[in-house]
């Protein structure tokens, strides 16, 4: 007998096993988890690679907070939140670029990249009542790990290492997909849904949903892609709980440590072409590390709250309400030299394949969750089951709890962290 | 006494659409147009060449496209998967899709010659879905290959639909632009 989910406080809506509907359409709750979650956790807001210089910047959000991340002068990465300290107006509208400082529109107050206030005109009338050294723009800790980086507005939340915890392992190996070269983003679609955020986090470590709702990019791709995302019934496929809310689900083990290559496994023969361009100025083991990593990692790392590193791109995820969501999915492909260029071409069509609003898989995704949001509506005590694989659940030797990738152990982990970030007043 | 000409900033001589190789493009551009509407897709691909291009591109400066992200960059072979995947029922986006009516208008004539027009004009389009009406707008550039055997045989080369937010979050789409 699966029983409702009564009571309305947040420590009552998780169980081990179910969740309540309510989650993802209650306002109340939706306001708390800006406070409590969005605010208090680290979230991703750039790759290292988006901020090549002094003076880059990307202007971004944490949770509802509207921020730009820089570099400032000295090299050091700052996450500012986007706001004149003077009458509140935004002071950055761009999505990225290059600049010397940051000038309001409004009474042209100017901020340094670090966020320190440079400027103001006419300050006669500030003489006796502030000092410019007060005024800079706010800052958010920043941290970094493996190239991500990530910002609170706790100042008191434990270290992003501490935080990343075991995931960082799976960090490390999902870097490993530049081929010996670092990874660089290459562009990014945008998109919305009608539904609340937590569907999309779940999407992400839902390996149960694939050979569905994917029915029609499966039909599209050659039949060695195809066979490659075919771990419904594969027992080595795994998904392990690593804490913190994060997740890794491995969908092609033998692609999850890129380094470890017998090279037994041939290459995919729609890259034939690619490998005959390459081989023309690269060493053959270049090649092969290059061209064995064009679909990513074989495995997606999901971490709490925003961030998942999905095979071979991010998914980033922003709430706007309790039922709308926007996402994004940055491709990414090695920052090498010139002759990599036809690898990230190639990586560019894969991407556009799949991802994206017009996508062959993120429409049908997007369909999904528009209609979860929708179902339920119905019973806001009524559970959504995340107990798939609860009985085969068992610690894995690294200690992590470990069932089939097609299992709902990476929505439990991230419901824990839930349940802990929620319940703490 | 010699008299001197000030050059003036030559603006082109508009190119009427009335001229009957723009009214014939026009013509395709309206008959692809309701095609999408209808979700005809098989018969939508049968206008393009086999050289030809379909490409929403996501920088709105972009004219070359192979090197950075689109949201979509069909090829012949990319747009006939894409006809399949919203004609063979899988798809649950395309098989649930919004109904869609479309605008296409304030055409400007870019360049005509006896077997190519380059038009550009604007697209207005709305799709309806569960209770939401979305609003899709967009700048389009047809370039159109005119047949020697007469207007049913004219094909689009290429099509760029450069939408208005195509930097910002647009909405999983189950149909065509």
């Amino acid at each position: 007998m699966i029983e409702n989910v009564l009571g309305t406080a947040p420590a009552d809506l998780v169980r081990e096993d179910r969740v309540a509907g309510r989650l993802y359409t209650d306002p109340e709750l939706f306001e708390l988890e800006m406070s409590r979650i969005f605010e208090r956790s680290w979230i991703w807001v750039a790759h290292s690679s988006e901020l090549p210089r002094a003076g880059s910047f990307k202007s971004t959000f944490v949770g509802r907070q509207p921020v730009i991340v820089t570099k400032d002068r000295k090299g050091v990465v700052r996450t500012l939140l986007n706001r004149c300290r003077h009458r509140g107006a935004s002071l950055c509208e761009k999505p990225s670029g290059q600049v010397n400082g940051f000038t309001c529109p409004y009474h042209a107050w100017s901020y340094g990249l670090d966020g320190s206030l440079r400027g103001i005109p006419y300050p006669d009338g500030y003489e006796g009542v502030m000092e410019k050294r007060d005024l800079s723009l706010a800052r958010l800790r920043t941290e970094s790990y493996g190239g991500m980086i990530f910002a609170t507005l706790d100042e008191d939340a434990e270290p992003l290492e501490d935080f990343l915890g075991d995931a960082r392992l799976w960090i490390d190996r999902f870097m490993k997909q530049g081929g010996g070269y670092p990874i660089k983003v290459l562009g990014r679609h945008r998109f919305s849904f009608r539904g609340n955020w937590k569907i999309q986090l779940e999407n992400t470590t839902d390996g149960y949903h694939f050979p569905i709702v994917h029915r029609s990019w499966m039909a599209s791709v050659d039949a060695e892609t195809a066979d490659m995302m075919s771990f419904m019934t594969d027992p080595t496929c795994t998904t392990h709980d690593l804490g913190h809310g994060h997740s890794v689900m491995q969908m092609v083990p033998e692609h999850s440590d890129l380094d470890a290559d017998d090279g037994s496994e041939p290459l995919q023969g729609r890259f034939d072409d690619l490998v005959a361009e390459l081989s023309k100025t690269l060493d053959q083991a270049q090649v092969r590390k290059v061209v064995r990593a064009m679909h990513g990692t074989g495995f997606n790392l999901n971490l709490f709250p925003n961030v998942s590193m999905s095979a071979a791109f991010f998914r980033v995820l922003r709430p706007i309400s309790v039922n709308e969501t926007r996402i994004e999915h940055v491709a990414i492909g090695p920052d090498g030299p010139p002759e990599l260029d036809a690898v990230n071409r190639e990586r560019l069509r894969i991407h556009e394949h799949f991802q994206g609003p017009f996508g062959f898989g993120t429409p049908d995704d997007a369909e999904g969750w528009d209609r979860v949001q929708r179902g339920a509506a119905a019973a806001p005590a009524m559970p959504i089951l995340v107990n798939r694989g609860l009985a085969r659940e068992k610690p894995g030797p690294e200690g992590w709890p470990t069932s089939h990738v097609t299992d709902e152990t990476g929505m439990r982990a991230a419901y824990a962290q839930w349940k802990a970030m929620m319940s703490d007043d | 006494m010699t008299e001197t000409v000030t050059p003036t900033a030559a603006l082109p001589v508009p190119i009427p659409t009335t001229d009957p190789r723009v009214a014939r493009a026009i013509e395709l551009i309206w008959r692809e147009a309701e095609l999408l509407d209808r979700k005809a897709y098989e018969a939508w691909d049968a206008l393009y060449t086999d050289d030809g291009f379909y490409v929403i591109p996501i920088d709105p400066e972009a004219e070359r496209f192979d090197d950075i992200l689109n949201m979509v960059y069909d090829d012949a072979r990319m747009r006939r998967m894409r006809v399949a995947r919203m004609t063979e029922g899988y798809a649950i986006a395309a098989v649930d899709a919004a109904r869609t009516v479309r605008t296409v208008s304030r055409f400007v004539p870019e360049s005509v010659s006896d077997d190519q027009v380059v038009v550009r004009s604007a697209q207005v389009l709305v799709a309806y879905k569960r209770e939401n009406h979305d609003l899709w707008a967009a700048d389009l550039v047809h370039r159109i290959r005119l047949s020697p055997d007469g207007p049913a045989g004219d094909r689009i080369v290429q099509k760029i639909v450069r939408l208005v937010d195509s930097e910002s979050a647009v909405p999983a789409a189950g149909f065509l632009l």
